[in-house]
């Protein structure tokens, strides 16, 4: 028992990490970002080769890794969504923008990595150990640790940032009502830039995280992306509270659920229980109604 | 209509050539499966389970063949008809949920379905799938053609039907204002379980076309990524026209046939030419006739 409760944790504040990332980007561009697995994927791929292949310390990898996915989240918002946005018709077609970048990655990685699953040394080795394995113990591994601290860390750092900084308040000026915060002279286009950069690089360092314990393939986009979707749908999209217990939620659910049932029936049940859940509340549980 | 017209008559153009038949008939089932999440669209949702019932259908029709020894010709609608229900009764329950919730919840719903075929146990069989499905045409090419093509010619006349009906104006109140369309006396709730279960029937009778044209299904046979290809077929092709989900499944289908020249760098030019299109075209291919008509006036 205490086993799967360690397991939850350490899963549950990635997961959190993953759901933040994509919740930022609706609340301010009223985008799914349905790249957001692709740049997950390409997080793990920068730290797959940064820290794997040229042995550059992990500590400089995975900021390295986050930067990287901001310059490609300012590249996108900036080449591809800020023009559809300003010219669509329909509100689907920034959707549609957002499957075509998710594509593009996809191609992009599968043509540069191929398909073969990779992985890198671990960072760090060792393990916790509580009490007695035999008798209901449970193991920590220093790796699994090192993933739920940073990505807590992350995680803080990102709430004091939003609570705190000029920008931060900016962001969630934005979030709130873009012409109002227009009319306080907030330059939307550039703070609707920084948020999407934010995002990815949340993606980013999530996947430069995660690439220790689990390693990487360039496949792997649309199932993160899935995950996400369920994580922000859970708590209501939008909502940076509703992102982290959606993602807290659904680690728990995933660690339990391999501790009880065989691999892929786990998340046949958890699509069944979410589907249940919003059709009695639509909005998640802390979503505003929307749409 | 000039599309089919040219369908029917290509096969005595092209006389024997087996790959060129596969590709064209591969585009009239995907065409077909479009046709459905299209229908969805008009009512003002982003379908993007369509895959999932395309599986329905195409494991509908295996089981009747394989466990049943059913005719084919009973099984194909059949299938249909199961997927319509299945559509019916799950639609019944998600469609209250709008915009961005419903696409999120149907991509989830995609993978949910594969993997409850996926833990069929016996019935389904699995990972392995159920495969050596009779062809209904022994080994002639041109029976299996003719029936895509009537197939879609059936879908794209019940859409055009539907969208030029009565029940079509009210599918376009609905799109643009749904409390709006209710607060008129009209029954939303029906009507949008209606448009999703004729949707997710065409699904899967698209599905079940597939099943026999490979002679197999498996879970893994419709994913979360296919509901997104049918999904930017329509979008591609454009939301406007009954058409569109067809002309794009054709464009995009035949475009990437034709990349295959380019080897490993044919999904790259893919993925970066369908981007070109979307900055260039929000609108959609079929866009462009529209855009010479009003130049012309």
């Amino acid at each position: 028992m205490l086993q799967v409760l360690i397991n939850g944790i350490v899963l549950g504040s990635v997961y959190a990490l993953i759901a933040l990332g994509l919740t930022m980007v609706f609340s301010i561009m009223r985008v799914v970002n349905f790249a957001h697995g692709q740049m997950y994927m390409l997080g793990a791929f920068v730290v797959y080769y940064l820290y794997g292949q040229f042995q550059l310390p992990f500590w400089l990898a995975l900021p390295l890794a986050g930067l990287a996915l901001a310059v490609v989240g300012v590249l996108f918002n900036r080449l591809f969504f800020q023009p559809v946005l300003a010219s669509a018709k329909r509100e689907e077609n920034s959707m549609l923008m957002a499957v075509g970048t998710a594509l593009l990655l996809e191609n992009l990685a599968l043509t540069l990595f191929g398909e073969k699953q990779r992985g890198v040394p671990p960072v760090v080795d060792g393990s916790f150990i509580f009490g007695d394995i035999s008798e209901g113990g449970a193991i920590l591994t220093y790796p699994n640790a090192m993933v739920a601290a940073l990505s807590v860390t992350a995680i803080a750092a990102l709430l004091l940032f939003v609570q705190y900084t000029r920008p931060g308040r900016a962001l969630r000026a934005v979030a709130q009502d873009k012409e109002a915060a227009r009319l306080q002279g907030v330059d939307v286009k550039s703070i609707t830039t920084l948020g999407f950069a934010i995002g990815a690089a949340l993606a980013g360092l999530a996947g430069g995280l995660l690439v220790t314990i689990y390693g990487v393939n360039s496949g792997i986009g649309s199932n993160i992306s899935t995950k996400a979707f369920i994580m922000i749908m859970i708590g209501g999209a939008g909502v940076t509270s509703g992102a982290i217990v959606g993602g807290v939620l659904l680690g728990f659910a995933e660690a339990i659920g391999y501790d009880l049932l065989p691999g892929s029936l786990t998340y046949l049940l958890i699509f069944v229980a979410m589907i249940v859940f919003l059709v009695f509340k639509p909005n998640g549980l802390f979503g505003k109604p929307w749409g | 209509m000039t599309i089919l017209a040219v369908l029917l008559l290509l096969p005595a153009v092209l006389g024997d050539s087996r790959y060129l038949f596969s590709v064209l008939m591969n585009c009239m089932g995907l065409s077909l499966i479009a046709l459905g999440v299209w229908l969805t669209f008009t009512i003002g949702r982003t379908n993007i389970c369509q895959a999932g019932f395309a599986l329905i259908g195409g494991y509908a029709t295996a089981i009747f063949l394989a466990h049943y020894h059913m005719n084919f010709w009973l099984a194909l609608p059949l299938s249909a008809l199961v997927a319509a229900s299945a559509g019916a009764v799950i639609g019944s329950f998600i469609l209250k949920l709008r915009g961005i919730y419903f696409s999120m919840l149907t991509i989830s719903l995609t993978e949910a379905i594969r993997l409850a075929f996926l833990n069929g146990g016996d019935f389904t069989q699995g990972s392995r799938g159920i495969t050596d499905l009779p062809q209904p045409f022994g080994d002639s090419v041109f029976g299996l053609y003719y029936l895509a093509l009537a197939l879609l010619g059936f879908g794209l006349l019940l859409t055009w039907r539907i969208h030029y009906s009565r029940v079509g104006r009210i599918f376009r109140a609905m799109r643009l204002n749904e409390d709006l369309a209710e607060s008129f006396g009209t029954h939303v709730w029906r009507y949008r379980v209606i448009a999703f279960s004729v949707a997710c029937g065409l699904g899967g009778l698209g599905g079940s076309y597939f099943a026999v044209f490979t002679q197999s299904i498996y879970p893994q046979s419709f994913s979360v990524e296919h509901s997104i290809y049918y999904m930017l077929f329509c979008f591609l092709g454009g939301l406007e026209f009954v058409s569109g989900g067809i002309v794009g499944a054709f464009v995009l289908t035949i475009l990437f046939e034709l990349l295959s020249q380019f080897q490993q760098y044919q999904t790259l030019i893919y993925g970066g030419l369908m981007i070109a299109v979307i900055l260039l075209l929000p609108n959609g291919l079929m866009a462009m006739t529209l855009r010479r008509k009003e130049v012309r006036a």
